[in-house]
């Protein structure tokens, strides 16, 4: 446990001590500003809540989460110090698990740097604000959902445009398929059974749910289940990958 | 303290490590020597705990590399070829991660810093990201996390590459202080350095061991090992040459192309002892006219090419008739 907050927090110290943090938080807050007010039409629709801020979070994670991810492992074996870091004396789990900590915490800044928005929303009216942490809580998860994902791509290569392109579409998939659009193509052919299971793996229906105010407990395992199997393969496959 | 039974690595079909079978003690320094290739690194790596082993297996300070990893990297120091770091860090920082991964914490891990920053000279760069740092401090700081702990058994994959001749030194200076209470493997592709700081080399080639021995040892493998040579004038060079005839092999040595110093014999032994009194006596007594006889101590280098260039099924005798001339 020691361990893994050491590690967590030489990673978190490593994304400031380059410029990609600050990239990152403001191009985040740049980009969640403008789609909450130009395409959710947050001023237009004469409601106060935060819906326009987090319909986007699902497409604007699917760019940038797999931009902080990409680097988490590719990096360390490109450069030759996932050496150094699997000869301390560290297990891979802690290993696996403080990178992928500090990249959540370091989302989690991100998310929190938005907090004009909700004192913005309560100023102009009475929001539920329950329904508003609920989101937040639920995006932070969803985002964590796609940084286990990332990183677990990222400890296949040691090339990070790899790593991008391939975290984001399995994000995408992730994502999409909860869309009818992608539903109807499995109807098709599919029994039921599997139609649901596809629907049910989708991080935009289970996100949907917790933005509607109810973090029930089922969103919740899905999210954690599905960071706990990416990150369990995450550690299968950096100790593989070490050994050949 | 390091014992590695039968280690064996394959990667696919290749067979990098080929039933590896030695042991260190304490107050050992061992010089692991090979071409490049030759399985060095996956060696070190094995028992480092990176690379797993394909069969075979490596015992740190009693504790198997297979079944307690973590047991054995905490007695262990490993600089990685290359020696690789966070770039992005500086070294104090860089440092004070290690320190704390390793355990230390509060005034004992401030101690720990300061003392190996002392050691490997580090303070003039202590704030600069490692990335800006010239390629000696980077080493030196990848040292400086291999020893930070005081382990009891250390791994330095080629320490001295890309030093200056004065880093080199100090490196050397470095292991030299720490061999009495540690055991210690150095790889190296530099000869020297075996001389100067081991205390036993062991010769890798093919993934296989195919020698073992001190320094001294390996050199006396080499066939020009302990034999004479002798200078002369060359108008005496015909004389010289025949006065010394039946004392052992004698050849004109040609290194000296154009000529600016005179020529020199070598007289090779048959084996018998200690042919240096043999050659000075046949000199005083038909007063040969010589301007200086020494011995050759033979060389590491020539010993080196002459085990890892013959293949593998051949390997390990040395013919006394393999040298040059």
């Amino acid at each position: 446990m020691r361990n893994i907050l050491i590690i967590t927090k030489r990673e978190l110290k490593s994304y400031f001590a380059t410029p990609v943090a600050y990239v990152f938080i403001v191009i985040f807050l740049a980009m969640t500003g403008a789609f909450t007010f130009f395409i959710g039409n947050f001023f237009d629709r004469g409601r106060a809540d935060l819906e326009p801020f987090f319909q986007f979070h699902p497409w604007l994670y699917l760019l940038l989460i797999p931009a902080i991810s990409m680097r988490l492992w590719s990096e360390e074996r490109k450069t030759g110090t996932i050496e150094l870091l699997m000869t301390l004396p560290v297990t891979t789990t802690a290993a696996v698990l403080g990178k992928f900590l500090a990249a959540w915490g370091f989302t989690a800044i991100a998310l929190t740097l938005t907090f004009p928005m909700w004192i913005t929303v309560n100023v102009l009216g009475n929001p539920d604000n329950g329904v508003i942490v609920a989101s937040y809580i639920g995006s932070w998860l969803m985002a964590g959902a796609f940084l286990a994902i990332g990183s677990c791509v990222s400890a296949m290569t040691k090339n990070q445009v790899i790593a991008f392109i391939i975290a984001a579409t399995v994000c995408f998939l992730f994502t999409m398929s909860g869309l009818e659009l992608v539903l109807n193509f499995f109807r098709l052919w599919a029994p039921e059974l599997l139609v649901e299971t596809v629907a049910s793996m989708s991080f935009l229906t289970h996100f949907r749910a917790v933005m509607n105010g109810v973090i029930d407990i089922r969103d919740l395992i899905f999210f954690t289940s599905l960071i706990t199997f990416w990150l369990f393969a995450n550690v299968i496959i950096v100790d593989l990958k070490k050994s050949a | 303290m390091i014992v590695l039974t039968g280690l064996t690595k394959r990667f696919g079909g290749l067979l990098a490590v080929d039933n590896v079978t030695f042991s260190v003690g304490k107050g050992q320094v061992l010089g692991f020597l090979g071409p490049n290739g030759a399985g060095k690194s996956t060696t070190m790596k094995m028992i480092a705990g990176f690379l797993e082993p394909s069969s075979g297996t490596a015992e740190v300070a009693g504790f198997n590399i297979a079944t307690a990893p973590v047991e054995v990297k905490k007695r262990i120091g490993y600089l990685p070829e290359g020696a690789p770091t966070y770039g992005d860090m500086t070294p104090a920082s860089f440092l004070d991660f290690i320190a704390e991964i390793r355990g230390f914490d509060g005034t004992d891990k401030s101690r720990r810093v300061d003392e190996v920053v002392e050691r490997v000279r580090l303070k003039e760069v202590l704030t600069q990201p490692i990335d800006t740092l010239s390629k000696g401090y980077k080493r030196r700081v990848g040292l400086a996390q291999a020893i930070l702990h005081d382990p009891q058994v250390l791994i330095l994959d080629e320490p001295t590459d890309g030093l200056d001749p004065n880093q080199k030194h100090h490196v050397r200076g470095l292991i030299q202080d720490m061999a009495a209470d540690k055991a210690i493997i150095v790889s190296t592709h530099i000869l020297e350095e075996v001389e100067a700081v081991c205390s036993r080399a062991i010769i890798i080639a093919h993934g296989r061991i195919v020698a073992d021995g001190t320094p001294e040892d390996l050199l006396a493998r080499d066939p020009n090992h302990n034999a004479i040579l002798v200078r002369t004038a060359p108008e005496h060079l015909a004389g010289v040459e025949a006065g010394l005839a039946g004392l052992g092999t004698i050849s004109r040595i040609t290194r000296d192309p154009d000529g600016q110093n005179d020529p020199l014999l070598r007289i090779r032994g048959d084996g018998g002892p200690a042919i240096i009194s043999r050659v000075s006596d046949c000199i005083r007594e038909k007063d040969l006219n010589v301007e200086e006889v020494f011995v050759e101590k033979g060389a590491l280098d020539q010993v080196f090419r002459q085990i890892t260039t013959v293949p593998p099924e051949a390997t390990p005798e040395v013919t006394p008739e393999a040298g040059d001339a």
